[in-house]
């Protein structure tokens, strides 16, 4: 029996625990992906998981390491929340090549678990999105919104479709998607057209939004599904309330003040909480605990400046949605976060020297 | 913010931090049983912290119940006395309980069954008109140590400072560790004792007002010293009040308890009674009593026998020098293969090497626990996920992930820059880790090799010193010598006339002194 | 063409003048002594056992800061010393070569010693004292246990002891778990660090 030193009692907690309990909260999410994307979503989630623990496997194996960690769920968790900011089409292998970068690049490469300084989901999506800018941006028409090219539930013309391509069902790209909400009003603006006649044209409604009955990423859209899963996770105390909190405050802030300023040029504050992978960042992506500060006041500076760079990228940037880069540029500044904004300890002064009586 | 100016009005009364773990107060119900006499007792040298005591008997004495057998040295010491009446068989080094497994010095009692005892402290009848340094020398004598567990000199405690004037005595009755109820049974049956316990205390420190602080799943307790309260006379100017606090662990640790009863914190390196409180525990308090009111030195004290491997169960009064394995054996448990010891509560107390280890000062609890049970607190560690509950638990607001990744790195100079120091070592981050990290043993091994590399640098110090002032030595005695050389060379130089040494000093150069 | 002229005459402007700043500055800020041999001295155990081939701490010091010595000479100060060093030096750490002992002490045995005081005059501490044809003992407090009295006695009447580990300085080792172990592992294979 190992020799410990106390305590000799234990909470049960445990990685796995908390994985599953994610993995569980993005179940309404992955459910409204289906109903929306149909078999599409379906097989990106399997292949997005599946690939993921394998690559772990084979990589910790390559590595000459016991591959007992993809038991703790994390590769599995990687898979589902990288499946879910992807569109709904994408080449096969470009969903294999996704979850590999993760796994290897993004994870093991760091030294596994524990040890990584990004979010492996995200910074895959960035490396996809910047190689192959084309495909990461055709946002697949969903059903139940508006009149879709192809029956998404007929689970053989999607897998025609993931294994050779829009060309296997005698169309083109450009037929089966749209533009996302984001995306449009980014267009538009650029050629003049003021934000609430962009949104008019769209055809836009918050409803729609909240319920996710619009074009994106298949687990982003429905603010409802996000939600639940979000508080579940909330009283679970799996993560704390600080970065949901202040980095969705600080985006709902800047584009109140700004959109009271200028409404034409700046979208609603409404807007910018339903629109794009705002609350699947805030929720689950910001909120990954390798790469996010570990003390309380930390987090809520990471939450404050990822939302000050969302919505940046979202208004003066290139790119559409902006969540992906701001956490993934925050992820880079947690260590810094974490020596500098660590709590007050207890009969010390805040510069922690020692206190007077 | 507001929880702090919550906590200053009184409201709210809690820390931050801390866990609330399965109490498991299967004993909470027993009353007190007394043991049966033991065959030997084993008394060490050193039960408290401080020095260690002198052995004031020889093999073959005689000794009595309650007899000085151990001389205090130094300020922070406490004497030992004898648990029965005897005879010193021997005096050898054995083990005690302490995780290295390490023995220290200890006496040897075979009792003679008659438990005669040593009468000769007078009790003081009338504690209110007595000199309280007179007070204090007794508690002293009495070998009387902090018996929560800490077990420091209480009469050091029991000072009344002027600078640090006390206003308000604590009586810590909280006991938060999981297991222990042998504070909750002591209230309940001794009740009377301890409140005439406070009121001596509060007479020896000057203090007027006392919170007797109990947990709120001991409402039987706080009723028995409500009841003690109305009927022990007791003067006007003392206010004794009882306050229930919610069952959280560890509320029960000195600053915690301070904090969410005053709403103040004790400032980092300083003590209790620089915010003009004292803590004393509940057992002490009795302990106090015993040896004012009846002139009973500290021999005996409260272990609650329990753990999922214990048939039976039980709060005992032990003698101190009890072997453990007569101990268990009373409640039923005699074959100790697959069961791990435990020498105090679940959360800070030290596994045992041995079961042949006596009972001491510091013992509160004695837990056997199944083989099963210890498996499941102490899994594989894995890697750090950085989910801040350590942190969230820690009641002094540390980041332990980061000590404990600086102390296993060996990055000791920056984990003491992290206030690795004010770490109390309470254990609710290792009790909350999902990735079940050891985190406080890192912390103690970190802890340690601090400790070490201090005592190693002034040594080398102090050895320097020494070499440098060796060498000054060397080089100031090669001096004398030299100088003693040229007086004799100028004494014994031959004698000339002022000529021949006119002729001498120019044409002869001085010769060179032979060397010897 | 002028541009280019005037770029490289800007430029080596620019060069002359951070010369002439660094020379100045490399005069007015010179320190006395050498401060890498004072600092590599305080990170050594002050043993003075001479194990090092160095007749004294302060002399190793100074062939280590002047590159003449290797950074894992120093036996007493171990691998932790050895690492402090070679962090000091920035050069690569090298592992100790002789095995690590156990802390010593010089202890005498009075009853046949014949009070000749030449181990009195080996210590390089003055931790034994006596006088002549008195007995010696050694004060085990100040012995730093460099076994230099071992050889000039006589009669052989010392022994080097292990020192007793006493309770109050017991500490809990590293964690019995597989992560500890790891850590220990990759110390040996990497640079120290600086924290």
């Amino acid at each position: 029996m190992i020799h410990l030193s106390s305590p000799h009692i234990h909470g049960g907690d445990s990685i796995r625990m908390t994985m599953l309990s994610v993995i569980f909260a993005l179940m309404p999410a992955a459910i409204v992906s289906v109903y929306l994307f149909g078999w599409l979503a379906f097989l990106l989630i399997t292949v997005s998981m599946f690939t993921c623990v394998a690559t772990e496997f084979i990589a910790l194996r390559l590595m000459g390491r016991s591959a007992t960690p993809i038991g703790d769920g994390s590769a599995a968790l990687t898979g589902l929340l990288l499946a879910l900011t992807l569109p709904a089409y994408l080449p096969w292998w470009m969903v294999v090549l996704a979850s590999v970068i993760a796994i290897v690049l993004a994870k093991q490469l760091y030294g596994g678990l524990g040890y990584n300084l990004f979010n492996p989901a995200l910074a895959a999506r960035i490396i996809l999105l910047v190689s192959f800018p084309l495909n990461m941006t055709a946002w697949i028409i969903p059903m139940h919104v508006g009149t879709p090219v192809i029956n998404l539930y007929d689970f053989n013309a999607c897998l025609n479709l993931l294994l050779f391509g829009p060309e296997a069902l005698n169309t083109a790209l450009d037929a089966i998607t749209m533009a996302s909400p984001l995306g449009h009003i980014k267009t538009e603006w650029s050629q003049g057209v003021a934000v609430t006649d962009a949104l008019r044209a769209y055809d836009y409604s918050y409803l729609d939004a909240f319920l996710g009955r619009e074009a994106g990423s298949i687990g982003e859209t429905s603010a409802l599904a996000l939600l639940l899963g979000g508080i579940y996770l909330l009283a679970r105390h799996t993560i704390s309330w600080h970065i949901p909190l202040s980095y969705l405050a600080t985006v709902l802030v800047l584009a109140a003040i700004f959109n009271l300023i200028d409404p034409n040029h700046y979208a609603p504050p409404l807007f910018h909480l339903l629109a794009g992978g705002l609350i699947l960042c805030a929720f689950f992506m910001a909120t990954d605990p390798v790469s996010s500060p570990v003390t309380p006041l930390g987090q809520v500076v990471f939450g404050v400046g990822c939302g000050l760079l969302t919505w940046s990228i979202r208004t003066y940037g290139g790119y559409p949605e902006g969540a992906m880069f701001a956490v993934i540029l925050m992820n880079c500044t947690v260590p810094l976060i974490d020596h500098y904004f660590r709590p007050r300890v207890y009969g010390r002064a805040p510069d922690r020297s020692n206190r007077d009586a | 913010m507001l929880h702090t100016l919550l906590k200053s009005m009184g409201i709210g009364g809690s820390f931050s931090g801390g866990i609330e773990p399965d109490m498991s107060k299967i004993t909470a119900d027993a009353s007190i049983s007394t043991s049966l006499m033991a065959p030997l007792y084993i008394v060490p040298i050193k039960q408290h912290i401080g020095e260690v005591c002198e052995p004031l008997v020889s093999v073959g004495d005689t000794v009595y119940k309650g007899q000085k057998i151990g001389k205090s040295q130094g300020y922070v010491s406490v004497p030992i006395h004898a648990p029965t009446s005897g005879r010193v068989i021997k005096i050898e080094e054995h083990a005690i309980p302490h995780p290295s497994g390490m023995g220290l010095p200890s006496i040897f009692i075979e009792p003679d069954g008659n438990d005669i005892e040593d009468r000769s402290l007078h009790p003081f009848s009338d504690y209110r008109n007595t000199d309280p340094a007179e007070l204090r020398e007794r508690v002293r004598f009495c070998g009387i140590a902090g018996l929560g567990g800490a077990v420091f000199p209480t009469f050091i405690k029991l000072l009344k400072d002027q600078r640090n004037p006390i206003k308000t005595v604590i009586l810590n009755g909280i006991e938060c560790e999981p297991y222990l109820t042998n504070d909750h049974r002591l209230m309940i049956e001794k009740a009377k004792e301890i409140v005439i316990g406070i009121d001596i205390i509060m007479h020896m420190v000057g203090a007027s007002k006392a919170i007797v602080a109990i947990e709120d799943n001991k409402p039987d307790a706080a009723e028995a010293i409500r009841e003690a309260l109305n009927e022990v006379s007791l003067p006007d100017e003392v206010q004794i009040e009882v306050r229930l606090l919610p069952t959280r662990y560890p509320q029960g640790s000195e600053k915690q308890l301070i904090e969410a009863l005053t709403g103040k914190e004790v400032p980092a390196a300083k003590l209790p009674m620089h915010v003009g409180v004292l803590c004393q525990n509940v057992g002490t308090t009795k302990a106090i009593h015993d040896a004012i009111m009846l002139g009973r030195p500290l021999t005996e004290r409260i272990v609650t026998v329990s753990g999922t491997a214990v048939p039976r169960p039980g709060n005992m009064k032990v003698r101190i020098g009890t072997p453990m394995r007569f101990i268990f054996g009373q409640h039923g448990l005699d074959d100790f293969d697959g069961i791990h010891l435990l020498h105090g509560g679940p959360m800070m107390g030290e596994k045992m090497k041995s079961i042949d280890i006596p009972v001491i000062k510091s013992t509160n609890g004695l837990l056997a626990m199944h083989n099963a049970t210890m498996k499941q607190a102490h899994k594989l560690e894995q890697p750090c996920i950085h989910c801040g509950h350590c942190g969230v638990a820690c009641p002094i607001k540390l980041v332990p992930n980061m000590l404990a990744d600086q102390c296993r790195n060996d990055q000791f100079e920056k984990a003491e820059q992290y206030n690795l120091f004010d770490c109390i070592e309470c254990g609710c981050c290792s009790y909350v880790c999902p990735s079940n990290i050891p985190l406080v043993h890192y912390f103690r091994y970190g802890k340690g090799q601090l400790a070490q590399i201090s005592r190693e640098t002034s040594f080398a110090n102090e050895s320097k010193q020494r070499s440098e002032a060796r060498e000054a030595r060397i080089a100031r005695e090669k001096e004398e010598k030299a100088a003693k050389r040229r007086v004799v060379r100028e004494k014994h130089k031959p004698a000339a006339t002022d000529a021949e040494s006119d002729k001498k000093t120019s044409d002869t150069p001085p010769t060179d002194e032979a060397s010897t | 063409m002028m541009h280019l002229l005037a770029a490289v005459a800007s430029f080596g402007l620019f060069a002359l003048a951070f010369g002439v700043l660094l020379a100045v500055a490399c005069r007015i800020f010179k320190i006395e002594g050498d401060p890498m041999a004072e600092r590599i001295e305080s990170l050594l155990p002050q043993t003075q056992c001479g194990q090092c081939g160095f007749p004294g701490c302060k002399p190793y010091a100074g062939a280590v800061a002047s590159g003449e010595s290797e950074v894992n000479r120093c036996v007493p100060g171990g691998e932790r010393t050895m690492l402090k060093i070679a962090d000091l030096m920035g050069v690569e750490p090298k592992s100790i070569e002789e095995e690590p002992t156990a802390p010593m002490i010089a202890f005498v045995r009075e009853d046949e010693c014949i009070g000749c005081t030449l181990c009195i005059k080996a210590c390089p501490v003055d931790a034994i004292i006596g006088a002549p044809k008195q007995y010696h003992t050694v004060i085990a407090d100040h012995c730093t246990g460099c076994t230099l009295c071992i050889e000039p006695c006589p009669v052989d009447c010392i022994d080097m002891l292990i020192k007793p580990e006493l309770l109050e300085h017991w500490a809990w080792p590293l964690p019995d778990t597989h992560r500890a172990q790891q850590a220990t592992e990759r110390k040996g294979q990497h640079a120290p660090y600086t924290a």
